[in-house]
């Protein structure tokens, strides 16, 4: 039987792990390729970077980060945080990124979705999309949540299925940083109408958090950061709870 | 001995070249290359596969000589060759992704897209599976029944010979994982992904 995903997601800022801290082992808690190791090592099923680095001087780190992290973990690793275009996916493939995460640039530009996907095979291929609720629907906001787009969520992740993505990474700005648990009517709703997988993301704040995502939200993975980062559970504590709710999971 | 990763320009092979060169030990030499020479003077083949059966297949040909290269390998020599994933399926005769297609026809059968019983089952299969071990294989050496491998993808190879496949997975039906006939060996899962346990395998195959 497949198994449900347990994804933590480092944000990385030139080179550096943002708000990581508190690991008892860790030697320096802004290394990304350390962390990254220490959640393969206790049982991550996939490892999330996303890449929050402003200045453009500075964007050419990621692709060390991961190089150095492909090396030393052997369970996928996807990286997200300003893919723009081919170019992008294809450097971040070759330095060891086993999928790259599309996020404003499948808004402004499908055909990133449908090119790259074609490319370097659905597989590869995560579309992440922000969503906040409006009206008692969701829209599409881009450039970090800061714009909307006007865009259905919906109609939107039908067109990325449509367009080659492998997966959807949805995360609920509503619930972002909230640590009040993932949105998970707007997770049913896509997951119900879409045949690609679904990570659920945003919001996540204690462990039945992540049992909602997948038992009411319906998603095929959950993807959380601060919960791990700060050391409030590791991730072999979340993989034995969800065993114990029984969902299963890699143990 | 001399490993070596066929590099045909389809999809991403830094992940298996990383797993590799982190099993190989002393004496073990690990390259990458689509030089014809050195694929003959290799010991071992390990072909890769990433996008649809149909790139995968076009991109071998595109390279002048490869495919005599690799019958030569696999099957007038009979060298240890392992297929990972698409590598897999192109063992083939034949694969329906996009476009009917003829694979290298190691093995002979068929690759078709995974029944998801109306949407029943998300595709692409994504994720941690077990393996259900049916028959010994040499690269399952020391590896236990029902362990979990990384999966993704959403065709299946249905050999015509089941005596061939060495492993299943279940997802919608049970899904051949794993063959094995004489000197070929392929998983359609992704060892150097599938964490230590995938590294384990990785390093059974290269000590065959």
């Amino acid at each position: 039987m497949l198994k449900k995903r347990i994804i933590p997601c480092l944000d990385v800022k030139n080179g550096r792990v943002v708000k990581g801290i508190n690991f008892v082992d860790l030697r320096d808690a802004g290394d990304p390729v350390e962390q990254a190791q220490i959640y393969s090592n206790s049982g991550a099923d996939e490892i999330c970077f996303l890449d929050i680095t402003a200045s453009n001087e500075n964007r050419d780190i990621i692709f060390d980060v991961v190089q150095k992290t492909s090396k030393k973990c052997f369970v996928p690793l996807t990286v997200g945080g300003g893919v723009r275009n081919l170019e992008d996916i294809s450097k971040l493939l070759n330095c060891g990124a086993d999928k790259v995460s599309i996020n404003t640039a499948a808004v402004e530009n499908p055909k990133v979705v449908t090119e790259s996907a074609k490319k370097f095979g659905s597989q590869c291929i995560v579309v992440a999309i922000d969503a906040k609720k409006k009206n008692n629907k969701w829209e599409v906001f881009t450039h970090g949540g800061r714009k909307n787009t006007g865009v259905d969520v919906l109609k939107y992740a039908k067109k990325i299925e449509e367009s080659g993505a492998g997966e959807l990474l949805v995360t609920s700005m509503d619930r972002d940083g909230t640590q009040i648990g993932y949105d998970n009517d707007l997770m049913y709703k896509i997951s119900s109408e879409i045949n690609i997988p679904i990570i659920a993301s945003g919001g996540v704040g204690n462990l039945d958090h992540l049992v909602d995502g997948i038992k009411l939200g319906k998603a095929s993975a959950v993807l959380a950061a601060s919960i791990f980062h700060y050391g409030k559970y590791s991730i072999k504590e979340a993989k034995d709870y969800l065993d114990l709710k029984g969902i299963p999971v890699r143990i | 001995m001399n490993v070596t990763i066929v590099d045909y320009k389809s999809g991403n092979i830094s992940s298996v070249i990383n797993s590799f060169e982190a099993v190989a030990k002393e004496k073990v030499n690990i390259s990458v290359t689509s030089d014809l020479n050195k694929i003959k003077s290799s010991d071992k083949l390990v072909l890769p596969g990433q996008g649809s059966f149909k790139s995968c297949v076009d991109s071998l040909k595109s390279i002048n000589g490869l495919v005599d290269t690799l019958n030569e390998f696999a099957i007038d020599k009979k060298k240890p060759l392992l297929g990972i994933c698409v590598g897999l399926q192109m063992f083939a005769d034949i694969g329906f992704e996009e476009i009917e297609t003829k694979g290298l026809g190691w093995i002979p059968g068929k690759v078709t897209k995974i029944d998801n019983q109306k949407g029943k089952y998300k595709l692409p299969h994504i994720g941690w599976n077990q393996i259900e071990i049916i028959r010994d294989s040499k690269i399952f050496k020391d590896i236990k029944n029902n362990s979990h491998m990384y999966f993704v993808h959403s065709y299946e190879f249905i050999p015509n010979d089941v005596n061939t496949i060495s492993a299943t997975t279940d997802y919608s039906s049970k899904i051949v994982c794993s063959v094995e006939k004489e000197n070929i060996f392929g998983t359609q899962f992704h060892p150097e992904k599938s964490d230590a346990i995938g590294l384990k395998i990785i390093k059974n195959f290269i000590e065959i």
